[in-house]
């Protein structure tokens, strides 16, 4: 634990966990989204259910989804933004198994038409666990450079998508992978070291089997 | 950070020769890897959040339960036209408290300190010690680092959250934090630091989170004020040489054991001490309803 992750972070109050956590989360999700959101679903699970309104998670979460930080002091007025900026949102509780107690389902569209359905906790302190995309399991926190590539389940786009970085000199920190099925979708997530451009992002979109990838800048969340 | 006790801290200032902040700001560098003038930049920018909080502080703002709020304003008012008990110093750190507190229940911006809830004992102790004794913002950044390093310590031996400790973790630290900072604002020495941080910390211990209705509110904010004058207490016996009698590395250990062994219901759940009391329940039970 760095010096500043006992003084600080900078948040708007009045938790940790059930307000600046919140934001990371719809901050995050919007990150991975790519677009702006119109229409975003929320379910509520456990103390962020419970204790969620008075702690202003709600209006934490929409802030995120915003592209809003946890120091903004515009958090507290995101349904009034969101109203403005067009988007729709809509709040409901839900039950999950195995779940943090402080977990959130989001499931958003974008102005594009790109869809995505994240599973989230906030473990406490403002940090965060990103649980699931797109109802696969996964496991990152956002705080590296996060790399998440979305590609079919066969063989070699694993290489393909290492030899990229390693040709251009990024270093993977850790990697994880996932798949939907046999054969079917599967999920990389890889945490790097060092910043990856844009280019190189958009050439790993380019290669075969690759579905869709994200990229998350550990400065920016 | 390298170190494991705030003994090993003072090991090495007496080894090498240096002050409690030159140990810990080493540490620092090699921590973010960033320079001993970078990371003084990123402090002074949550000093700059801590003074812009009390600056901004709306007297007229109420929480989202109706709970709290104005509570500063009203201590404000009466610090200006009485000297009370305890004369200037302590009134504004009382009222630089109960403004942090409720600025955190009305979401406004604070810092973290070490958390949400804990996030007006360290900023209130400062505030007044900038604006009555002078103290410059540069010796004020230097001894947050004392502090901060403190409250590393803590995380690492025990816990800084009402969720795993109780409210001993949270404001017991803040208290322990700022008592040791102000310990070394007023050039005390390292020893008399670890001194300051051990007096604070066990006069907090089997202090529960009950928070009522599971919000940052009741009893939260008055406790900030508990934690910043037991901090002031705790430096000015630390500075007039008085020791702690349990060296400062097993008071954070008893820390530890004695929120291990606190039942769930005293660790931030709402269901135990104010959260559980007739008029908790009224108020929780008032919220649930959507009143």
């Amino acid at each position: 634990m760095s010096v500043f992750d006992i003084l600080g972070p900078v948040m708007v109050g009045p938790s940790s966990s059930h307000t600046a956590g919140a934001v990371r989360i719809g901050y995050v999700t919007r990150v991975m989204l790519a677009e702006e959101p119109v229409q975003a679903h929320i379910q509520l699970h456990g103390s962020f259910a419970a204790t969620g309104k008075g702690h202003g998670t709600d209006t934490a979460l929409i802030a995120g989804l915003l592209g809003m930080k946890p120091s903004d002091m515009n958090v507290p007025k995101s349904f009034e933004i969101a109203r403005e900026k067009g988007l729709q949102y809509s709040f409901e509780n839900i039950n999950l198994r195995d779940a943090h107690p402080n977990t959130v389902v989001i499931n958003v569209k974008g102005k594009g038409d790109r869809c995505i359905k994240i599973q989230a906790s906030s473990i406490g302190g403002g940090r965060i666990m990103i649980n699931r995309i797109d109802d696969i399991e996964v496991n990152f926190s956002g705080e590296n450079n996060t790399l998440i590539v979305h590609n079919r389940d066969i063989p070699g786009n694993v290489s393909r998508i290492t030899s990229l970085l390693a040709a251009n000199d990024i270093n993977i920190a850790t990697m994880q992978l996932y798949r939907h099925q046999k054969g079917g979708f599967a999920v990389m997530i890889l945490e790097t070291d060092q910043d990856v451009p844009q280019d190189i992002l958009n050439s790993a979109g380019a290669l075969d089997g690759i579905i869709k990838v994200t990229y998350l800048n550990a400065v920016t969340v | 950070m390298a170190y494991n006790a705030l003994s090993e801290i003072l090991d090495i200032c007496k080894e090498r020769n240096i002050s409690f902040y030159e140990a810990v700001m080493q540490d620092t560098c090699r921590d973010t890897e960033l320079s001993e003038e970078e990371n003084r930049k990123r402090m002074s920018e949550m000093w700059r959040v801590m003074l812009e909080t009390s600056e901004d502080y709306d007297k007229n703002l109420k929480s989202r339960s109706g709970l709290v709020g104005g509570n500063g304003g009203m201590m404000e008012i009466y610090a200006k036209s009485h000297t009370g008990y305890c004369g200037e110093f302590l009134l504004m750190v009382i009222t630089e408290a109960l403004k942090m507190g409720e600025s955190n229940a009305c979401m406004k911006r604070i810092v973290a300190a070490p958390t949400a809830g804990s996030c007006g004992v360290m900023p209130a102790v400062y505030v007044a010690a900038k604006k009555l004794h002078g103290f410059s913002d540069e010796s004020i950044i230097t001894s947050m680092f004392v502090a901060a390093s403190i409250g590393q310590i803590i995380a690492k031996r025990a816990f800084i959250a009402g969720a795993t400790g109780g409210c001993q973790a949270e404001i017991g630290t803040a208290a322990a934090m700022t008592a040791g900072g102000m310990t070394a604002l007023k050039g005390g020495t390292p020893k008399q630091i670890t001194n300051a941080v051990a007096m604070a910390l066990k006069s907090m211990l089997g202090l529960v989170c009950d928070p009522v209705a599971g919000l940052v509110e009741v009893p939260c904010v008055k406790r900030n004020v508990t934690g910043a004058v037991n901090a002031v207490a705790c430096a000015e016996m630390a500075l007039a040489g008085i020791e702690s009698a349990i060296p400062v590395d097993q008071v954070i250990d008893a820390m530890r054991e004695v929120g291990e062994n606190m039942p769930s219901m005293y660790k931030e759940t709402a269901c135990g001490g104010c959260a559980n009391t007739p008029k908790g329940l009224e108020v929780a039970a008032m919220l649930e309803s959507g009143q």
